[in-house]
Formats: structure tokens, C-alpha cells, sequence
């Protein structure tokens, strides 16, 4: 699927939740499902710091050229945005992680989350998620 | 959880409501349960209004005009300054210097006192519970001059250690700046009894009276303090203006803080002299309109009564505490015996940041994060609180709101 099919998708299936408790509830269980960022990353050389709560984000680049991000924080709804977020860029080449532009946040009545003077984390780790993006292109056009 | 048996006394909170358009709104389709005042308070109508009229009829600068405009706007700057004295009892109005706020205040006080009076191997005595506002220009100052910060520890319930400050106090402290009320605990500190410690060694003190000013009478004289800071936005009035009394014996030893017009006595270009107090210390056109606005706010205190709003918040605080305590894994962070407008919390398995968020969306208010306190939060062990914060105009109905709210998203997180 393409990053704006997943939109797409999470858009669609939000769609389907009567009121913010059902919404926050579904985000709070992506939240405790995320699949943990490995412990080894885990530490302030990954942490992205946001006033309110804390992010840490790895990536790497797979054999097949697409990127896979894994992220943690400690607060379980910034969490649970993560896995939203994480879900639609990972898996992707880095190009088309550059071009994304990201609608559904908005969509699924979730920008305040990502508004900068909410300061959680979420902006800064969206733009080290492009950075990373970034920094795989500049490798993949080298070789 | 059961409902404690005591409740509230009566307080005329409706007609005190009525007076805040702002309460009016919903937000996320609910009522807006305003319990973030120690940020900024909400402002009355009476305050908007005088602002407005001030606008509309009054202004021109002050000062300077030999016009009825200009000294119609200058009666109203120096009316608002007497208010102020009286409001905290200072001696007299020269010592009643206009400011931005808090911050600015003690700026003002860290750079002019500090460049004067502080060198290198001197002390600078602060607490653990400062705002970052009553650190970082300590700091600042330190570091030009050389002087250290030492810093009050305080106990588990978040009072300060006053045997440690008694051993403390004797290094060779130049000036002591501590928090009359904690904005993240609520703790009362024990101002004049720290003010006469300093004295007997000679050294002047400086309260933060942010928090105090809202919730109590002041009487600086009664608590003999150097130097008392305070901001309008938190007292009901408007943002943009506060104040800092300062003895006329500190103020008249201290140079300038800022340069420019209305401050100077008279300049060339070899030397300049200074203008008396309280002008000295306010360079430029002031706030005009901020002073009227928190004239009014004065006027609206009075016209409801300090002891009645200190009784009226004292029973809804320990109305709230008594309400949140039983929650599951309640931590409630700052328990000391004498508190005024604030309950800080952490619940355990729920971090403070998501509380916040799903309290929002039940049309709450509430701050969250460290409440720039950092140290403090690091004393505590905890990475933030949700902070609930009491203003005049807060009901019992709404503690009870906001205790079962913590509940259900507590439940929401686990
Ligand atoms: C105890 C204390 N000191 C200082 C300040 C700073 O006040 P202002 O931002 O109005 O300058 C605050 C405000 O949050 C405070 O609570």
C-alpha cells in the first residue's frame, strides 16, 4: 500500500468511532501495543525531547531500501500517535517518505497533537523521522 | 469512592461567576472548568471594562503632555500606583515600581542588586521549590559575578527545611530569593520568619509573591521583606504589567535596570543622572493600560474581600484534596500543612501529560508538565504533575467534576 492508502485506511476506520472516548481509547490501546523500541536505543542519543513527554525514535534501512522506524514514549497517547505514525511512514523508500504529506492527523481530529506548543515530542520526532528519511536518500544516491 | 461529609461553605460563587464572560464557553462541547489560575487568571468584566474606557477617553502618554489628555492619563498611571501601595501596605508609592510581571522583577533585582552588592565568593540563597524565574536570573548574575547559588532543601511534603536554612543563612549569603507560595505545591513559606534571620546578619530578602497575591493579604510591611514581586495576570487583572516593591533603602543604592526616556533626570552625552523612585526604574512608556486594568482588578479583590476569597479557596482546597486522595494510585505532591491554591498530583500507571489530554477533552483545564520547576520534579522523582489550580471563582461542583474525571481517565490509561 502507499503511504496515502494507509491515510486513507486510518482515516476510514475512525471514521467509524461515535465520540473522542472511543477515539482515545483505540489510540491508548495502540499505545500499549506498540512494539517497543529495542532497549539499546532507548537512551538520550535516540531521545527526542519534548516538554511534556518523552520520544525516542531509531531507524534503519532495510535490504529491500525502506525504512523502519521504531519509537517509544513515555506517555501512552503520544504513544499511541506514534503507532499511528509509524504505521503509515515505515516500510517505505526513503523518497516517498520525503514527499508525504501527512493529511490524516488532521482528518482523524488529532492535530492538536501536533501543533509545536503542544510540546510532547510529536513535531520533533516527525521531523527526525524525515531527517532520517533524509540522510538514507543521500546514502541510497551514493551507491 | 464516598463523598466526604464536609463540604464547602456557602460563598456567593455565582454572582462572583457572573462576572467572568469567559466562563461562559464550552469546550469539547462541554462547560469549561477553568482550574488553571496559577498560569493566568481569568478576568472579570470590570477589569475589561476600565481597560476599554481607558482606551476609548483617556490615553495619551504619560508624563509629558502639558495637555488635560496626557494628565487625565498620568492621574490614572499614578492612581493605579497608590492602589498598589495600599493593596500591600507598602510605606509609600515610590516604592512601588511598575514591571512586565514577575520575571521582569526579579530580573531587575538580580541584575541591579547583583552588580552592586554581589562578588565573587558570595552566596546567593534560593529553595528547591523556586519558579525557574527565581533561578535563572540568580544564575545568570552568578555567572558575571562570580557569586554561587546555594540552594534550601525541602521535606518529603514539600516544606522548607528550616534548619538547613539556619545553617545556610550564615555563609556569607548577600541576599536570600524564596517563593512566598510554591506554584507547584502550594506551600506557604514562612516569609517574615526568614526575613528575621536574614536581618540579624543585615541581608535583604526577596519574596515571589506570584502565587501569594491572589490568594491572601499582603502587608509587606508586616512581613518586612526587601523586595516582593507579583503579576497582574495572576491576580485577576490583565497580562503584560506587575510589580515590584522595593525598600526605598535597597532601591536608592541600585542602579538602573534599563535606559532610556522617563527615567533619567537629566542627560548629556558625558553623563547622565537618574530620575528619583520610582522612575528610575522604569525606562520608557509603561504599560498605561495595564495599570488601569489591574486597578481595577484591585478595586474587583477588595470589592469581594481578601479574607473572604482566602476562606472561600481554603475550603476548596482541602475540599479537592480530600476528594482526589482515595483515587487509586493517587500520589498528591505537596502536603505540607500550610498550602494555598494549588493540588499537584501524579497517578500511578498514568502519565501526567495523557491525563491532561483526556481531562481536556472533558472540558477541564489543568496544567501538566514540571510547571518550571525542574529541580523540583527531580526531587520528586516524577517527570511532571497535573496541576489544578483554585481561583475566585471555582465551585465545590467543579472539584467534584474534576475527581471523577481523574478517575475515569486514570481507568481509560490502566
Ligand atoms: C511562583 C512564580 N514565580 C514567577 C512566575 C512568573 O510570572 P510571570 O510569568 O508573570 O513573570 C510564576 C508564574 O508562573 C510563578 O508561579
Amino acid at each position: 500500500m502507499t503511504i496515502n492508502e494507509i491515510q486513507d485506511e486510518i482515516i476510514d476506520e475512525f471514521s467509524l468511532f461515535g465520540d473522542w472516548m472511543e477515539r482515545y481509547e483505540y489510540i491508548i490501546d495502540l499505545g500499549k501495543n506498540l512494539p517497543l523500541i529495542d532497549e539499546q536505543y532507548k537512551t538520550d542519543d535516540y531521545l527526542v525531547r519534548g516538554c511534556q513527554s518523552r520520544v525516542w525514535l531509531h531507524a534503519r534501512l532495510d535490504e529491500q531500501g525502506k525504512v523502519q522506524y521504531t519509537a517509544d514514549s513515555d506517555a501512552v497517547i503520544t504513544k499511541g500517535i506514534i503507532a499511528l505514525l509509524i504505521r503509515v511512514l515505515s516500510g517505505h523508500a526513503p523518497r516517498e517518505i520525503l514527499d508525504a504529506e501527512l493529511y490524516f492527523i488532521d482528518r482523524i481530529g488529532l492535530k492538536e497533537h501536533l501543533s509545536p506548543t503542544r510540546s510532547n515530542g510529536l513535531v520533533s520526532m516527525l521531523k527526525q523521522m524525515k531527517m532520517y528519511a533524509l540522510a538514507f536518500q543521500k546514502q541510497l544516491e551514493k551507491i | 469512592m464516598t463523598a466526604p461529609a464536609i463540604r464547602p461553605s456557602p460563598f456567593d460563587v455565582a454572582r462572583v461567576r457572573a462576572d467572568f464572560p469567559i466562563l461562559q464557553r464550552q469546550m469539547n462541547g462541554q462547560p469549561l472548568v477553568f482550574l488553571d489560575s496559577a498560569a493566568s487568571s481569568q478576568k472579570p468584566v470590570q477589569v475589561l471594562e476600565a481597560m476599554d474606557r481607558y482606551y476609548r477617553q483617556h490615553h495619551a502618554n504619560v508624563h509629558r503632555g502639558v495637555y488635560q489628555l496626557s494628565q487625565e492619563a498620568t492621574d490614572m498611571f499614578e492612581e493605579a500606583r497608590r492602589a498598589v501601595a495600599r493593596f500591600i501596605h507598602a510605606p509609600s508609592e515610590e516604592e512601588v515600581i511598575f514591571v512586565r510581571g514577575t520575571t521582569e522583577a526579579i530580573n531587575l533585582v538580580a541584575s541591579s542588586f547583583g552588580r552592586s552588592f554581589l562578588k565573587e565568593g558570595d552566596e546567593v540563597l534560593i529553595t528547591w521549590m523556586e519558579h525557574h524565574s527565581n533561578i535563572v536570573p540568580w544564575q545568570l548574575i552568578c555567572e558575571q559575578t562570580g557569586a554561587r547559588l546555594r540552594v534550601v532543601p525541602i521535606s518529603d511534603e514539600g516544606v522548607l527545611d528550616m534548619e538547613a536554612f539556619a545553617k545556610m543563612i550564615e555563609g556569607p549569603v548577600k541576599i536570600v530569593a524564596v517563593t512566598h507560595v510554591s506554584n507547584t505545591l502550594g506551600t506557604v513559606n514562612p516569609i517574615r520568619q526568614i526575613v528575621d534571620m536574614a536581618h540579624e546578619r543585615g541581608i535583604p530578602v526577596l519574596a515571589d509573591g506570584a502565587q501569594a497575591v491572589p490568594h491572601m493579604p499582603i502587608d509587606v510591611q508586616a512581613l518586612d521583606v526587601d523586595f516582593y514581586a507579583f503579576s497582574g495576570h495572576k491576580m485577576y487583572g490583565p497580562t503584560g504589567i506587575g510589580v515590584l516593591y522595593g525598600k526605598r533603602q535597597w532601591l536608592e543604592k541600585m542602579p538602573p535596570y534599563h535606559g532610556g526616556g522617563e527615567m533619567i533626570a537629566r542627560v548629556t552625552f558625558e553623563k547622565t543622572t537618574w530620575n528619583e523612585l520610582p522612575f528610575k526604574f522604569e525606562a520608557g512608556t509603561p504599560d498605561i493600560a495595564g495599570t488601569v486594568g489591574l486597578h481595577a482588578a484591585i478595586d474587583y479583590i477588595e470589592s469581594v474581600g481578601r479574607e473572604a476569597i482566602a476562606a472561600h479557596e481554603g475550603e476548596l482546597l482541602r475540599y479537592g484534596m480530600e476528594l482526589l486522595a482515595p483515587i487509586p494510585g493517587m500520589r498528591l505532591i505537596g502536603t505540607a500543612p500550610k498550602k494555598a491554591g494549588v493540588i499537584s498530583f501524579v497517578v500511578d500507571g498514568a502519565h501526567p501529560y495523557d491525563l491532561g489530554t483526556l481531562l481536556d477533552k472533558m472540558g477541564i483545564a489543568v496544567r501538566t508538565g514540571h510547571h518550571c520547576t525542574e529541580p523540583l520534579m527531580d526531587r520528586f522523582g516524577v517527570p511532571g504533575t497535573v496541576r489544578a489550580s483554585l481561583g475566585i471563582y471555582n465551585t465545590p461542583e467543579e472539584l467534584e467534576y474534576l475527581a471523577k474525571a481523574v478517575e475515569k481517565a486514570a481507568h481509560m490509561l490502566r
